[in-house]
């Protein structure tokens, strides 16, 4: 039994099966429930100010933008309450669900699930002749179901694949939706069926069963992510391990199925049936690049879910009728080029700096090979490097190689005395260092990998610059502590290295005046 | 209510009437739906060979905001700024996609997923925003309007009547996209199933892959009013995919999606007035049920020889 693909599964699956007591989930659910809490005690907050500030009397006069607002923040309109209280379950609901989705790579389910209900919303209305919720939800859900069910049908009996799947059970369940649709708009009772809000969503338009509906789902969402938590996890990360471990994977798949089928269909109302698929998709692709943790990724997709709603149903409400689907999406889609250009780690802009100062790195580590290697060739004698031979050396003019070693410098890494260059212990120590890594790889190369001497330089170029010090043990253990590297140039030893650093502190009067170059021929 | 719903089947007037004393009208429509159809088929069906079908899914939505955008620089609905605006949006799309699944760990089908939703939001606001300026409706976005096909201003050739602008229009698509796949047969071909092989051949895979994408951009562009954003995937996919249930041969394949396409505008046309709904969208079910016919008599991997085998 293998344990697992990605490094991720390694470190979660055993956590999720050693941690018996139940204490740090409590902690968990305590953090959960923490920043939904704040955000909502935030509102509650502006509310209770705009009410004190009487900005209700000032909604009465005119539709302004900042009155409007007011008006929103205010929740005395009922309808603002129940878009408020909708955006809020949705984005809660659609946003645990989403983290799902997204680790376990059906992100495209969700779009073709989200498109399949149609129908069902359309055989639902039908059937209670009115805009009924409950009969709406049923169809709805239903439709969902077998949209997926189908899209399984295909992969699994013909050799389609499965995005043409998708593509097919979509957009053919979407058509008959439209069908029905527009046969429904021609009925007696049709036009005012209001029906046409399911496409775009209209926060607005949300009622108290629609509130209800949308508590038990999401309700039932929660429930089960807190309850089946360890079991949705390594079911979503690890499969095989699951099923080996006796968890009834396919039954978890049909529940988070269902539970998706169900939290799309409530949600229809406030988004829309196209853009229902972002608002399980975005948010916790926000929360995915920034945490590598399951439970802290749910906690914030849940709350970015929440967040976008509620932006969504406010500038719908402001907007005057502006559709609440496509507004939700662009918040979360802003949360989301957040999260990719700022994200701490894994971050457009982190990723950026941190390859530039790797590359600094690398610069810097060449330059001080050079010197080690030109003084080297004076037999480590006291004299500083000549800022002409190092330029000579490093085939650049004397401007350049004074930004270099200027940059050197400002890094502590070496000292310029009228046109000679010194190294500081700490440069001596790195390059000596990156010259071992350099002359190790290349004897290991030709030891161990059998690798002609003169087509190893190339490869240790890249590689002296990432050994890490294990590593360079390890070697040196594999290489009977070797000093002659393939070209018949002297290792530098760490331990040497070392105690030259310790002797050039002990010593530290003048550049260069050190008993490095005795260490190293030794 | 259900007597309302679903109308009586009226032989003459579902099945005669649309080709004879109404072809003036359903003559148009079907003929606009043959050549979204075919178009859309031809470029799906590598789109479906490549595993990028739901590339297709992407730039159909995200086209929108691109002909909004152009519609309101331009100020006009001509053919060009329509066409240059949904190259841009498709371009922004793929470049999107890439630059998101490539600089992060998000997977590709999420990054899908965000950056055609983040699109078709951006363009579905704008159309609700300038509703008054631009005479496209949110529903038309989703489904289209191939039934007001007929009422366009026709193309004059001199002083003969080509056809509603729309048709014609679609029409050169066709042409192209059709010259396209028969000139680049064997690129295109080779490049879809071996970008190894293709390489040594000295055909670089790139260039198809962006050309293939741009040709998407294009018909899709022209197949938008026709039958909006979502029903385009099926045009794209429904073709292609009932043909490969059929045969392995790349060129059959594209035959018998041309096939598709006729019948499925035509019973497409047939269906829309039995039941009085959206014509495109009973273009799609019309094609969705030669799909499930194919799946079911499939003389290779048929549900029925599957069942026989077994």
């Amino acid at each position: 039994m293998s344990r697992g693909p990605t490094p991720k599964v390694e470190r979660v699956v055993p956590n999720a099966f050693e941690r018996r007591d139940p204490a740090p989930n409590k902690r968990v659910g305590v953090n959960a429930l923490h920043r939904p809490l704040l955000w909502f005690f935030a509102l509650l907050a502006t509310s209770a100010v705009a009410r004190a500030a009487g900005v209700n009397d000032l909604a009465r006069g005119g539709d302004g933008f900042w009155v409007q607002a007011a008006r929103f923040a205010s929740l005395t309109d009922p309808s603002v309450r129940y878009a408020l209280a909708g955006a809020l379950l949705l984005g809660l609901g659609c946003g645990l669900l989403g983290g799902f989705i997204v680790v376990r790579k059906m992100a495209l389910v969700g779009d073709a699930l989200s498109h399949a209900v149609l129908p069902g919303v359309a055989a639902g209305f039908l059937w209670a002749g009115t805009k009924d919720p409950v009969a709406i939800f049923i169809g709805a859900t239903i439709a969902g179901l077998l949209g997926t069910a189908t899209v399984s049908a295909i992969t699994s009996t013909t050799r389609l694949k499965e995005d043409t799947a998708l593509g097919l059970v979509l957009t053919s369940y979407f058509a008959l939706g439209i069908c029905m649709l527009t046969m429904i708009q021609r009925l007696p009772n049709g036009n005012q069926s209001g029906i046409g809000t399911f496409l775009f969503g209209q926060a607005a338009a949300l009622g108290a069963d629609d509130i209800g509906l949308m508590s038990i789902v999401t309700a039932a969402v929660v429930g089960v992510v807190l309850l089946g938590y360890k079991e949705l996890l390594v079911t979503s990360f690890d499969p095989g391990f699951a099923r080996s471990a006796g968890l009834p994977t396919a039954w978890i798949h049909h529940t988070l199925m269902f539970l998706l089928a169900a939290a799309v269909v409530v949600a229809l109302q406030a988004v829309g049936v196209v853009l229902v698929s972002a608002m399980l998709i975005t948010p916790a692709a926000a929360a995915y690049l920034l945490t590598d943790r399951l439970h802290r990724m749910l906690l914030l997709a849940a709350g970015f879910g929440m967040v976008s709603g509620v932006v969504g149903a406010f500038g719908s409400f402001v907007g005057q009728g502006l559709p609440t689907g496509p507004l939700m999406v662009l918040a979360a889609s802003t949360v989301f080029a957040g999260a990719f250009l700022f994200g701490p780690r894994h971050g457009v802009i982190a990723r950026w700096w941190r390859q530039r100062s790797e590359r600094g790195r690398t610069r810097r580590e060449n330059a001080l090979k050079a010197m080690f290697h030109l003084w080297e060739e004076d037999d480590f004698g006291p004299e500083g490097v000549a800022l002409n031979d190092f330029a000579q050396r490093r085939r650049s003019t004397l401007e350049e190689i004074g930004v270099v070693v200027r940059e050197l410098a400002t890094h502590d890494l070496v000292t310029l005395d009228r046109e000679m260059v010194y190294f500081t212990p700490a440069g001596r120590l790195r390059a000596g260092e990156i010259v071992r890594n350099h002359r190790l790889w290349e004897l290991y190369l030709t030891e161990s990998a059998n690798i002609a001497p003169d087509h190893v330089h190339d490869d240790a170029e890249r590689i002296e610059h990432v050994l890490g010090e294990a590593t360079v043990r390890a070697l040196e253990r594999r290489l009977n502590y070797a000093k002659i590297d393939p070209h018949g140039k002297l290792i530098p030893s760490p331990r040497e290295l070392h105690r030259a650093e310790h002797d050039a502190l002990e010593r530290p009067a003048g550049p260069g005046r050190s008993g490095g170059g005795e260490g190293g021929r030794s | 209510m259900m007597e309302d719903f679903i109308p009586v089947f009226d032989f003459h007037q579902v099945v005669v009437a649309p080709w004879t004393e109404h072809l003036p009208l359903f003559g148009w429509v079907a003929l606009m739906g043959f050549f979204v159809a075919a178009a859309c088929g031809l470029v799906g069906n590598y789109l479906i060979l490549r595993r990028m079908a739901l590339m297709g899914d992407a730039v159909s939505h995200s086209v929108l905001p691109g002909l909004v955008i152009a519609f309101l620089l331009s100020n006009s609905r001509g053919t060009l700024p329509m066409f240059i605006g949904a190259l841009v949006a498709g371009a922004v799309t793929t470049v999107l996609i890439e630059l998101i699944h490539r600089n992060s760990r998000v997977k590709q089908d999420a990054a899908i997923g965000i950056a055609f939703s983040a699109l078709f939001a951006v363009g579905v606001l704008l159309v609700s925003l300038y509703a008054d300026k631009i005479d496209l409706d949110a529903d038309c976005v989703l489904f289209g309007e191939i039934a007001f096909v007929p009422l366009e201003a026709q193309v004059m050739l001199g002083s003969w009547a080509l056809g509603p602008e729309s048709v014609v229009r679609m029409g050169l698509v066709l042409v192209a996209v059709g010259t396209g796949v028969i000139v680049f047969y064997k690129e295109l071909l080779v490049s879809s199933f071996d970008a190894g092989l293709s390489r040594t051949l000295g055909i670089n895979p790139a260039v198809f892959h962006y050309g293939l994408m741009a040709m998407l951009s294009i018909v899709v562009v022209g197949a938008f009013e026709a039958v909006g954003a979502i029903l385009v995937i099926a045009m794209l996919i429904l073709p292609g995919a009932t043909a490969s249930l059929l045969t392995t041969r790349l060129g059959v394949i594209h035959l018998l999606s041309l096939a598709q396409a006729l019948v499925c505008s035509m019973a497409g046309v047939m269906l829309g007035v039995w039941l009085d709904c959206s014509i495109a969208a009973a273009m799609v079910l019309a094609g969705a049920g030669l799909f499930v016919l194919a799946w079911i008599f499939s003389p290779t991997q048929g549900l029925l020889q599957r069942w026989r085998r077994h």
